[in-house]
């Protein structure tokens, strides 16, 4: 059944992974932001899994239950801190974010 | 999972166990008596304690050899846990005197206490995201702590944003690993490089990739960002529990992990740990100079002193240095998370009631007004900087030592002309409290002031005797690390 290469399974998850990392970095809204944490996030289990799969052994595939379940609890935090701020200033634009300095 | 395994992590389980219970206590204590809810969280990290001792002198493994507790992670708990106990000390005061107290603080404060056992204790890389999370949630909530505070929320989101960036790095790294080793057990990982069954390319990104992700959690140049806006924007006593907390788990888990897993390309770390070390060292110390913000200041100052630490990962690959330079780096966690807990507790004392931020200026003529903080500032600062007797002497004298002994004598160069640099933001301070008139105001709560006068005599003491330190931490090493 198994007929596509390792190779794209990585090559895949390595593309996720930089877009993510280049989502947060340029990217300004901080939903948009979490959206691209969580396509980090993925881009590694999608690898657990692909060499879970390889290796015929499931130590893979748990571990990306437990990744699921933590990526599930920073959101919740992170969400929470989205609407903390939009309460007191009617804005989530990290941009606007430049009270702490000097 | 047997009882045996349980009884490893007794320490850890009883501490969320504990936690959880407190969240729920605290709905039934009413407002006024609050002092309830603090005293408990205090009990809780003391039993910890207590429990986490008496392991010391064991090695043992469980949950299939995922966690281990040896000398090393008891010595790094012992650290977290009295950390803990200090922060709960300097906040119960800080967050009553500025209007956020908000009990939540403790049981949160518990559950980051636990995940930075667990990262001492992981042996597996499964568990060291694990931990890392478990010690970062609680985090990211105690620093927004403050809303609706102004900075506090910013301080926050930024603190989760780049955090969990991290993560994100440690995941795939981890990700990488397991491809290329068919395990995430450091044991494991290590038996695979040696029996070169390993894919190489594979394994050093991904080690290179973990190697990004904790440099956030340490706060290591270029991956420094957050730190100042995150430590102003925070409340003072969250502050300094992160100050140590976060930064000594976070080298917890690079020891553990550079020293176990890859000691065999810890050769060819060791120039990008140097440059790591250099940069942070050069970087932190000159930024901290131009703060106005006193907590800005300590912010780019706990970077630097992260620097001084990277130097000690830097000649893991020589065997003969390897575990004396270990143990220094274990010995300035202790002696900066000492010196730093107590500078934080002043700032903590002297903060307006507004929460608003604290300047350097704000300190002045303190000593008029409340000699003993300001004698207990002075000591952490001449600590901060090196100035012998005190413990921060020894602590960079050990770490400079090593790095000499090892042969990157231009490192520890570095390391000192950047620490005659840092003398003239830590000098400052002093100046400002002992030479200026004015009157700074500061808290009066005897609790506060007590845990100042007695992290000062720490520093004294270990100062003055420096060597059972440096022996605690090479034990620490002698049945697990290196």
């Amino acid at each position: 059944m198994n007929t596509i290469p390792m190779s794209y399974y990585l090559v895949l998850s390595a593309v996720m992974f930089t877009l993510g990392a280049i989502g947060v970095i340029i990217r300004r809204n901080p939903l948009v932001m979490f959206m691209s944490l969580e396509l980090m996030f993925n881009a590694a289990n999608l690898t657990f899994v692909a060499f879970s799969n390889a290796f015929g052994n499931a130590n893979g595939q748990i571990f990306v239950f437990f990744v699921m379940v933590v990526a599930a609890a920073e959101v919740a935090v992170g969400l929470a801190l989205i609407v903390a701020i939009f309460r007191t200033r009617h804005s989530i634009d990290i941009d606007l974010m430049n009270t702490l300095k000097n | 999972m047997s009882l045996s395994d349980l009884l490893i992590l007794l320490p850890q389980a009883f501490l969320l166990v504990w936690a959880s219970l407190l969240l729920l206590v605290d709905l039934f204590i009413s407002k006024e008596r609050k002092v309830i809810t603090a005293i408990l969280g205090a009990a809780g990290l003391a039993i910890t304690l207590g429990l986490t001792s008496g392991q010391w002198g064991s090695r043992a493994t469980g949950f299939n050899q995922m966690v281990v507790v040896d000398n090393f992670s008891v010595f790094l708990s012992g650290l977290f846990t009295l950390a803990g106990l200090v922060a709960i000390v300097i906040a119960y005061d800080n967050m009553r005197r500025t209007g956020i107290h908000k009990t939540e603080f403790y049981s949160l404060l518990l559950f980051s206490v636990a995940g930075m056992m667990l990262m001492s204790a992981a042996a597996d890389l499964i568990i060291v995201f694990l931990a890392l999370e478990l010690l970062s949630i609680p985090l990211y909530i105690l620093a927004g702590l403050a809303v609706p505070r102004a900075g506090s929320a910013e301080g926050a989101i930024k603190y989760f944003l780049l955090g969990a960036f991290a993560s994100g790095f440690v995941l795939y790294g981890t990700a990488l690993i397991f491809g290329a080793t068919q395990g995430t057990s450091l044991a494991g990982i290590m038996a695979s490089i040696q029996s070169g069954t390993a894919e190489l390319p594979l394994l050093v990104i991904g080690a290179a990739l973990l190697l990004v992700g904790f440099s956030f959690k340490v706060a290591a140049v270029p991956f420094h960002m957050w730190t100042p806006d995150v430590y102003q924007g925070a409340p003072s006593p969250v502050t300094g529990f992160m100050s140590i907390g976060a930064k000594a788990a976070g080298f917890a888990a690079l020891i553990r992990v550079f020293s176990l897993a890859f000691p065999s390309l810890a050769g060819q770390f060791a120039p990008i740990f140097a440059v790591l070390a250099g940069l942070t060292m050069v970087v932190g110390n000159v930024a901290a100079v131009s703060q106005v913000s006193i907590k800005r200041m300590l912010a780019y100052s706990s970077i630097a002193h992260a620097g001084y630490i990277l130097m000690a990962l830097v000649p893991l690959a020589d065997p003969s240095v390897a575990a004396n330079s270990t143990a220094s780096a274990l010995t300035y966690l202790v002696v900066y998370g000492i010196t730093t807990l107590g500078a934080w507790a002043v700032i903590s004392a002297v903060e307006n009631a507004d929460g608003g931020d604290t300047s350097v200026r704000d300190l002045s003529g303190l000593a008029r007004q409340h000699p003993w903080l300001a004698a207990a500032m002075t000591f952490f600062m001449l600590s901060f900087t090196g100035i012998p007797p005190l413990a921060g002497f020894w602590g960079k004298f050990y770490l400079f030592r090593t790095a000499i002994e090892g042969g990157y004598t231009t490192l520890a160069i570095i390391g000192l002309l950047s620490s005659l640099v840092s003398a003239w933001y830590y000098l400052r301070v002093i100046v400002m409290m002992y030479f200026r008139e004015s009157e700074a105001g500061a808290s009066r709560a005897p609790s506060i002031q007590i845990a100042a006068i007695l992290l000062a005599l720490a520093v004294l003491v270990l100062g003055l005797f420096p060597s059972g330190l440096f022996q605690l931490a090479l034990q620490a090493l002698a049945n697990g690390v290196s």
